[in-house]
This record gives C-alpha cells, structure tokens and sequence, in this order.
C-alpha cells in the first residue's frame, strides 16, 4: 500500500516541477524543453514501477521497469541477433530496393503524364490498403528467412515514397521551369539541378512514413513464419511463454530501432534539404 | 464527358495493364506445379493446356484473378451470413471490432489534443513523446495485449479494438493539436476584442478551424486502425475474422483463401477512407467551404 501511495506522491511531484518549468520564466530555453519530457518519462516509469510492486500484479500481466530492464542487460546477444536478422537484414534492404524502386518508377511515371494519371490514383489507392495483408503471400513465396520479410517491406514502403516523390517532382513553378528553358537546359540538366532539388522535402517526407512501416513489415512478416530468431518470432514466442519480460525488452529494442532509423533519415534531411523555411529558423 | 474520358483512360489502361501481368505471372509462377504433374502423368503439356491448368489449379502459388473473384462470389453471395465459411461474416467481426477501435481512440485523441492545446505543462511533456511514439512500431505490442487481456478473461472483440485505439490514436492526436492551433494571432485578437472568452473561442474558432486537420488524420487513422484489428487476431490463432482467415489460409497453403480475404481487406479500408472522404467533404460544405 506504501508504494501505491508513494506513487500518487511521486505524480503529485513530477507535475508541479514540470509546470513550475513550464509556466517559469526559462520555459522558451532549449534545456527546460528537453528536462520537461524527460522528467514526465521518467516520472510513469518511478510509477509504473511503485504500482506494480504495490499491488503485486503478476509478472504475466506487467512486469516492472526494472525487471525489463534487467532482461534487456542480460539477453543482449540474443537481442542483438533478433535485431540483426529483422531491422538489418529484413527492413533495412527492403527499404532500400523499395525505395530505390519507387524513386526510379516515380521518374519515369513523371515523364509520361498518361502514366501519372493512370498509376498516381492506383498508387494512391494503394497506400490506403492494409498491405501487411500480403506477408502471408510472400512468405510463401520466399521463404521463412529475411527475403521474405524485405519482400514483405519492399511492398510496403514502395507506395508512399511513390506517390510523395511524384507530387515533389511537380512542385516547380512555371517560372522556375521557364528559367530553365531560357538557359536552354536539357531534360536531364532540369531534373537535376531544379526539380530533384525542389522535390527533396517530399521525398524525405516518404521516406520517413516508410521508416515506420519498413519495421512493422519486418515484425508482423515474422508472425507468418521465420528461422528461429528475429524481433517479431522472438515477441510471438515469448508470449506464448508468458515470458513478458523479454517481450517487453524486443518491444524496446523495437522502439529504439524506429527512433534511430527515423532520427537517421530526418538527419539527412536536414543536411539535403537545409535551404528550405521548414528547416531554417 | 470529354473529362471524365480523360480522367479514366490512363487509369483503366493502368489497371488492365496490372491484370494482364497478373495472368502472366500467374502462368509463369504455377508453371513448375502443372509440368510436375503432367510429368507424373506422363503427359506432355501444349502450350494452351498450360495456361489453362495454370489458371485453374485448386493450391495455385499465384491464383489467377477470375479465381479470386469466384472465390469472392461464393463465399459472400452463396454463403448465408451466418455461416462460419462466410467472408461477410468475417470481415464484420474484424470491421465491428475496427470502428470500435476507432471511435475510442478518435475521442481519446481529440480529448488529449485539447489537453495539449489549453495546459502548457501537458504541452510540453505529452507533446514529445506523441510525437516520438509515431516513429515506434506500436504493431510489435499487438500480442501482447491480446495475451494480458486474455489471461484477465478480456477476450473476443475488445482486445483488437484497444490495439485499433491505440494506433488510431496517435495520428488523431498530432493532427488536432496541429488544427487546434491553426487560427493565426490576428484571428485569435479578433476573438479578444469581442472579449469572448475561452469557451466561446474554442466552440466558435479553434474547432471549426481545427476539421479539415481531423479528417485529415481520420483517414489515416482507420486505414491503420483496420491493420491493427486484423494484426490483432494474429497471435492467438483466432478463428474469427480478416486475419484469422489469412492465417489459417497461410497454414494449409490455401492461397485463394489468402487472396480473398486480402481483397476483403483491401475493399474495408477502400470503402472506410472513402466513407470518411464522403463525410469530410460534406461537412466542409455544410460549414461553408467553397470550392
């Protein structure tokens, strides 16, 4: 009981520190920015932890912090292996052949506008549809190793970097096209020099949408069939273990993956696209 | 109708470009099976006998469209709906448990949204991780909330509709706060010198202003709620709904069942995005858009 009442008290706590920052006069510094989320992380997790300590609630339906934390620190190995086989070699090249895919069909699908009408509402169409729908299918087809799940990423990512590097292609004014025309460039020397440029900021923006769907392919793909090792073969067998413990360590494996690979492309958007007023201020 | 000619063409030539590579595909991928078999028999295949064996086989590795499509018509229009072979019956466990999912975590979304728009402090810790939690694949907790909620006697519809709460949520939230403070200071000053207050500011700018935003995220909230519930009958080997029926059909190799329930699938979300397209277009006219 004294440690469900420490955790009313420890909440009590964390919110009057944070709105004393956050109503204080440094609330606009870069610091308090920071501290603020991460004391209010911080704060669920003392409180997850006290909770569950305070009315024992059993291991199979939530364990604590600590003990995750404790699983995380002693299977690293097997961790690194799942995250290897699933995020490395599962969604990473599925990301890269679909995107590099995507990027190509996007340019010539720009030349041709019959093609763009014709495949931009398909195309559309598609990045609405629950794809994941497909593992199964390509799971058959390629097996239960990591093509399967790169085929599986492939498809998903394919649409909407397809469709935002379409629209970005035709984000140039007339007058910028017409500059081009009076300097008497080629078809090439425009698309690189104006419209590629022009169109980063979309094509970043699809990337990222399909930084997160390339993990959820890899993961869910594994639900349908994998070797012995990988995030999603390691979460679907822990809980039917009811090893919740580890399933909860992949889960944060999972999240730092995401977090990471995401950071990793709005990086290089920002060294790509520095010119443009969303990345300037 | 010139328009409406020049509007369709590209896309029907599109799709009839995509069926023919289907059926190409078809016959190239059930090639090896057919060959096999002929080979046992001790036949030899002609050309046209294999494309029609390739289109007509009962495990194809690639069904052909018109399979898919009979398979379709059988088991929604011959089947009585209440039969457990019905993919009618199927696709509305799953899509009952999809709008519950997303109702629940529609309301959420735009509750915390306005949190976040009228509390600093909630502003400022919630916000971040909102916002760093759509970079998670959330999808990879689906099992084990189906479990834990098992294992506390929570089962059938309820769990998929948390995991399609949980991941219509996030997108709902980002996009209204985004909406919520879309009115510009000089809308906002206009509010103050009517001396309305904070209610009345809310009801008659922030929330009118904030619609087009929430439809918006509306959209790609159910397209991800609708994969949420089917994921959500993945682990635990439902025998109910979508994703119950891919993965009884991935276990027998029954392909056509595969494809089917894909395109069930697929036209659930065609139809719930264009449903909410339908109600966005006429509320914005209600409210008073001009095109």
């Amino acid at each position: 009981m004294i440690y469900v009442v420490g955790a009313l008290i420890l909440w009590g706590l964390g919110w009057m520190l944070n709105a004393r920052l956050a109503n204080g006069p440094r609330a606009n510094t870069r610091a308090v920015q920071i501290a603020v989320p991460v004391i209010f992380g911080a704060t669920i997790l003392l409180i997850w932890e006290l909770i569950v300590r305070g009315l024992s609630v059993p291991l199979v339906i939530l364990p604590p912090p600590s003990m995750i934390a404790t699983t995380f620190a002693n299977s690293l190995p097997i961790l690194w292996a799942d995250f290897v086989q699933t995020f490395v070699k599962g969604a990473l090249s599925g990301f890269v052949i679909g995107g590099v895919a995507a990027f190509l069909l996007a340019i010539v699908v720009d030349r041709y506008d019959f093609l763009r009408r014709g495949l931009l509402p398909v195309g559309n169409f598609m990045a609405a549809l629950p794809i994941v729908g497909t593992a199964p299918i390509l799971v058959m087809w390629f097996g239960f190793d990591w093509q399967s799940k790169a085929a599986v990423v492939v498809v998903m990512v394919f649409f909407p970097i397809l469709v935002n590097t379409v629209a970005g292609l035709r984000d140039t004014s007339d007058i910028q096209r017409d500059l081009m025309r009076t300097y008497g460039a080629s078809y090439g020397q425009t698309l690189f020099k104006l419209r590629l440029p022009a169109a980063m900021p979309f094509i970043f923006n699809g990337l990222k949408i399909a930084t997160t769907l390339a993990l959820v392919g890899a993961i869910v793909a594994e639900f349908f069939g994998s070797p012995t090792r990988g995030m999603g073969f390691r979460i679907s067998t822990s809980v039917g273990q009811l090893a919740l413990d580890m399933v909860w360590a992949e889960i944060v494996v999972a999240a730092l993956a995401g977090s990471f690979f995401y950071g990793a492309i709005a990086l290089c958007e920002k060294g790509v696209t520095f010119w443009h007023p969303s990345q300037r201020s | 109708m010139k328009s409406l000619v020049s509007a369709f063409a590209p896309v029907v030539t599109v799709v009839i470009a995509l069926m023919t590579i289907w059926y190409m595909a078809a016959v190239w991928l059930n090639a090896d099976w057919a060959y096999d078999r002929a080979g046992r028999a001790g036949v030899t295949l002609s050309f046209s006998e294999l494309v029609s064996d390739t289109w007509a086989q009962e495990k194809p590795k690639l069904p052909a469209p018109h399979q898919v499509v009979e398979e379709i018509w059988k088991t929604t229009v011959q089947k009585s709906i209440t039969s457990k072979r019905s993919l009618i019956y199927h696709s509305w466990v799953t899509l009952s448990a999809t709008l519950l999912g997303f109702g629940l975590g529609t309301a959420l979304g735009i509750g915390l949204a306005i949190g976040i728009v009228y509390n600093r402090v909630m502003d400022m810790s919630v916000m971040p991780w909102a916002i760093v939690s759509q970079t998670i694949p959330i999808i990879a907790i689906a099992p084990m909330i189906i479990v834990v909620l098992y294992s506390i006697g929570v089962q059938g519809m309820l769990p998929k509709a948390i995991i399609s709460a949980y991941l219509s949520f996030f997108p709902v939230v980002v996009g209204m706060v985004k909406g919520l403070r879309s009115p510009d200071a000089m809308q906002l000053d206009l509010l103050r010198t009517y001396s309305a207050n904070k209610s009345q500011s809310f009801w008659k700018l922030r929330l009118p202003a904030s619609v087009p935003y929430l439809f918006a995220s509306l959209k790609i909230g159910v397209a991800a709620s609708l994969v949420g519930a089917i994921v959500g009958e993945l682990p635990t080997g439902a025998v109910r709904g979508l994703g119950a029926r891919l993965l009884a059909g991935s276990y027998y190799g029954q392909t056509i069942q595969i494809w089917s329930a894909l395109f069930a699938a697929a036209i659930l979300a065609a139809g719930l995005v264009a449903l909410i397209g339908l109600l966005e277009r006429v509320t914005l006219r209600r409210m008073g858009e001009r095109p």
